[in-house]
């Protein structure tokens, strides 16, 4: 009864007496109680995941200028296709340096960019079912673009006014969440979402749903305990589990090679026993490839996959950081040029006939107008009402402490709110200026 | 499994202790009626623990009693003469926690239970027999990693799903802080309520033990009353346990729920065999007086009420300390419960009416919830304090392992702290 139960979806314990006979049998110098490893008498050490010491090859099938490598292979994908991920790849940059310069303007206090990461979001974005659960770190809003959450959706939320849906104006810009889109709410704390994902791939198996918890993270979160945590967990109570690890090179100013002295984030993958590729990064069809794969296996299989994409944070990390206080303005001036992941795209679909300078400019006039327009409406919208500072603490009954809280300061705003001018000045930015607070409305 | 092996022999040991305390500081007359204990009593082995509770009026020594528990609510469509029409059983408190969250997985589908070692029964025995009755899929072990425990847990819990996650003790509960506090707290505000992790409970055995040392004895409860979004719960006893755990279940808010490792098996009583519920953020006052409030929770709610029938029938050997006139005096003892949001109304009342609070816990005293309480009912009762509020704690240091009994407030502590509070 032990040993069945054992045996059932955990995949059988090796400590079992049932498996030391078997591993017994197998092996010529006899095995070991906790494992299943052949004995040697020969004293070897490794430091590579493959047998010969080689490092994790990249998976590619563009080249630089968007022509199919010897031996690659398209992905499956149709003119629409191909065209929606260029115009979502053509757009991250178009909201990026538009929302940039906004926060330079001082309109908004945060942002961050996805400069040069478009192939790697937009291709993983592409190659996931629209109902795949998504938890990002913060470079992923072209996940939510892709499955059209719309770019009036992203100003609200940077802009933090009445109209964010993502979290009603109390997180910093770029903190998307989308419960429509399946997208799970971002949070700062680096790697929270790793253990988390594999929670939500859990409740998906249990629920039946063909679908896995796709994870985002930078190869500097995975320096941190929770990623060693979502591993362990997606492998060792097998749940559908997407990994996807964005290696831009950077974490801040801290060098990849500050990061880790192993063959990046995927030689770990095997280590945990989740099987792993590596991919370009900068080349959306096979990044698009890759992932699909990677997503058919850990929907099948119901276990994590491990999904390195190779990349180049071009942008600064956020608008709170000089990049080239720490990296060459010329290395950053080469990689853009060298391999733009838009443009070896472009030069793909364009030597299919499916696109061309008119379209081109098409795309560009209409997105800017588009992104401009949303920014312009969104700069115009006041926030939420200020009672919203309280609410969504708890569920239920509201505890005592924040119901005084909030009379409190309702009552400092009826004796102050008309006289203490930076108080009177930012009221006005509030729907309803926290009247509904103050008990007049 | 070196680690699997080590947590049995952490168990073991802890639990074979408490079969070995079978010396009980006895109550010559412990009398059923809780309002009126003024029980005399002899004064504790030497060298020994500290006195068993089996006797203690608190627990519900009957079925009539357990019944009459005060807030008990029913969550059936039974519709029996809730005192009369309803069974007891007697049960320890690990056996009443594994009875909530049989209760909880029977009736909801969605519900898993999950941490290191709980899939044998766990090494305090709250999840025995569970993943036979309910399966491997929803009863079973994760890898040891109290971070990913609490990630993994919200992650399920902001599917809809209700995650019930041990954490093996509650000293090993800092590795989940940054996952508790940074995530679970604050998942349905960041998200405008778009998400949430309302189904989300963390159990974690807590308090001394009678020779834990540093990390098998410690009160956390603490650090978690800052993180605004969670609640934060302490039974005392077997039924306290199955009907706030149950609360804990089904409240749509993340709960983390402590478990005083040391009544595990010294607090046995009635228990309703059915699915009840005792309301979070609500005290429960547990003996009337009129001269001085206690208030305490977890482990201390007992060594209280000792203090109390110290005082008024002090043995022998200090009797010479504790002048007649203070021992009649009408001391009311109150079971915080809920630390986080705590039941401010029910302490603030209390000590309104006797103008005196002492508050008991085994945490040390600096920015502990005892510091929290004194400040506010400072606030609230400046008028009507005659003494100040005195806090009885651990000290602010580390649970040194041959300290203990020196640590932990005792008896002798409480009763100290009530006469110099009478006396102001």
């Amino acid at each position: 009864m032990f040993i069945k139960l054992c045996r059932g979806w955990r995949r059988g314990l090796p400590h079992t007496a049932y498996t030391w006979r078997v591993a017994a049998a197998q092996y010529h110098h006899g095995s070991l109680p906790a494992s299943q490893v052949p004995i040697t008498p020969k004293l070897q050490f490794i430091n590579s995941v493959s047998t010969d010491g080689q490092k994790v090859p990249t998976y590619r099938v563009l080249d630089g200028k968007g022509q199919l490598i010897d031996g690659a292979e398209l992905p499956d994908l149709g003119e629409d296709m191909a065209t929606k991920i260029y115009e979502n790849m053509v757009l991250l940059p178009t909201l990026d340096v538009v929302l940039y310069n906004v926060q330079r303007q001082g309109k908004i206090s945060f942002y961050v960019t996805a400069h040069g990461e478009e192939a790697t979001i937009i291709g993983s974005a592409a190659a996931l079912a629209d109902d795949d659960e998504v938890l990002g770190q913060y470079r992923e809003m072209g996940v939510l673009l892709w499955r059209g959450f719309g770019i009036e959706a992203v100003m609200n939320q940077c802009f933090g006014n009445e109209g964010d849906t993502s979290g009603k104006g109390r997180q910093m810009p770029v903190h998307f969440g989308s419960k429509a889109k399946h997208f799970h709410t971002i949070s700062s704390p680096l790697a929270t979402q790793i253990p988390q994902a594999a929670g939500v791939a859990y409740a998906l198996k249990r629920s039946k749903r063909k679908n896995c918890a796709a994870v985002f993270f930078g190869e500097g979160a995975a320096s941190e305990g929770d990623f060693h945590a979502g591993m362990l967990l997606a492998s060792t109570i097998p749940s559908p589990t997407l990994f996807l690890a964005r290696n831009n090179g950077f974490a801040i100013s801290t060098p990849a090679s500050e990061q880790f002295a192993g063959d990046g984030i995927v030689s770990r993958g095997p280590g945990y026993g989740v099987e792993s590729v590596r991919v370009d990064g900068n080349d959306v069809l096979a990044v698009l490839g890759a992932v699909r794969e990677a997503r058919r296996r850990c929907v099948e299989t119901g276990k994590g996959v491990l999904v390195e994409a190779m990349t180049y944070r071009v942008g600064h990390h956020s608008t709170s950081d000089d990049s080239f206080a720490y990296r060459a303005r010329q290395e950053v001036e080469e990689r853009k040029r060298i391999d733009n992941p838009i443009a070896r795209f472009r030069f793909w679909l364009e030597s299919r006939g499916w696109w061309n300078e008119d379209r081109e400019e098409e795309l560009k006039a209409r997105l800017k107008k588009e992104v401009m327009s949303a920014f312009k409406k969104a700069e115009s919208l006041k926030r939420a009402e200020l009672s919203e500072l309280f609410s969504d603490v708890y569920a239920g009954e509201e505890p005592w402490n924040i119901r005084e809280q909030r009379e409190e300061l309702s009552s400092l705003l009826n004796k102050y709110g008309n006289e203490w001018e930076p108080w009177k000045q930012e009221l006005e930015k509030f729907k309803g200026r926290g009247e509904e607070l103050m008990g007049t409305k | 499994m070196s680690f699997t092996t080590l947590a049995r022999r952490r168990a073991q040991r802890t639990l074979t202790t408490c079969r070995c305390r079978a010396r009980r500081w006895q109550s010559s007359t412990a009398s059923t009626d809780v309002g009126a204990a003024q029980a005399s009593v002899s004064t504790p082995p030497a060298g020994g623990h500290s006195p068993s509770i089996a006797t203690s009026p608190l627990l519900k020594h009957t079925r009539d009693q357990a019944l009459r528990t005060p807030g008990l609510q029913w969550h059936d469509d039974d519709p029996g003469d809730p005192f009369t029409g309803r069974e007891t059983r007697k049960m320890n408190m690990y056996q009443a926690v594994r009875d909530a969250m049989s209760i909880a997985l029977t009736k909801d589908d969605t519900a898993v239970v999950f941490g290191e070692d709980v899939a044998f029964g766990g090494v305090f025995r709250c999840t025995m027999g569970l993943a036979e009755e309910f399966g491997r899929e929803r009863v079973f072990n994760t890898p040891l990693t109290e971070q990913g425990i609490a990630g993994f847990a919200i992650g399920l819990a902001a599917m809809g799903h209700t995650a019930i996650a041990e954490i093996q003790f509650a000293d090993y509960i800092f590795p989940a802080f940054d996952q508790l506090v940074n995530e679970a707290a604050k998942y349905r505000y960041r998200s405008g309520g778009q998400f949430n992790v309302g189904g989300l409970t963390v159990r974690c055995p807590t308090m001394s033990v009678g020779h834990g040392g540093l990390y098998h004895s410690q009160s956390p409860e603490g650090f978690f009353m800052g993180a605004s979004g969670l609640k934060v719960v302490i039974p005392r006893s077997p039924l306290q346990s199955k009907g706030l755990l149950l609360s804990s279940i089904r409240d749509p808010n993340p709960v983390i729920f402590m478990e005083p490792k040391i009544l595990y098996r010294s607090s046995v009583e009635q228990v309703p065999i059915d699915d009840f519920m005792l309301p979070l953020s609500t005290a429960e006052t547990l003996v009337r007086g009129s001269d001085l409030t206690v208030l305490s929770w977890g482990t201390p709610v007992y060594t209280c009420h000792n203090a109390l029938s110290m005082l008024a029938d002090p043995p022998e050997s200090i009797s010479s300390h504790v002048p007649a006139s203070l021992r009649s005096a009408s001391v009311e003892l109150i079971d915080l419960r809920t630390i986080l949001p705590w039941d401010v109304d029910t302490v603030v009342a209390s000590v309104n009416r006797t103008g005196r609070l002492v508050i008991v816990h085994e945490a040390g005293p600096t920015a502990g919830v005892g510091a929290e309480i004194a400040a506010e009912v400072q606030k609230r009762c400046f008028l009507k304090l005659s003494a100040p509020v005195r806090r009885v704690t651990g000290w602010d240091t580390p649970v040194g392992l041959q300290y203990e009994k020196f640590y932990v407030p005792d008896a002798l502590r409480i009763m100290d702290a009530l006469m110099e509070t009478l006396n102001y």
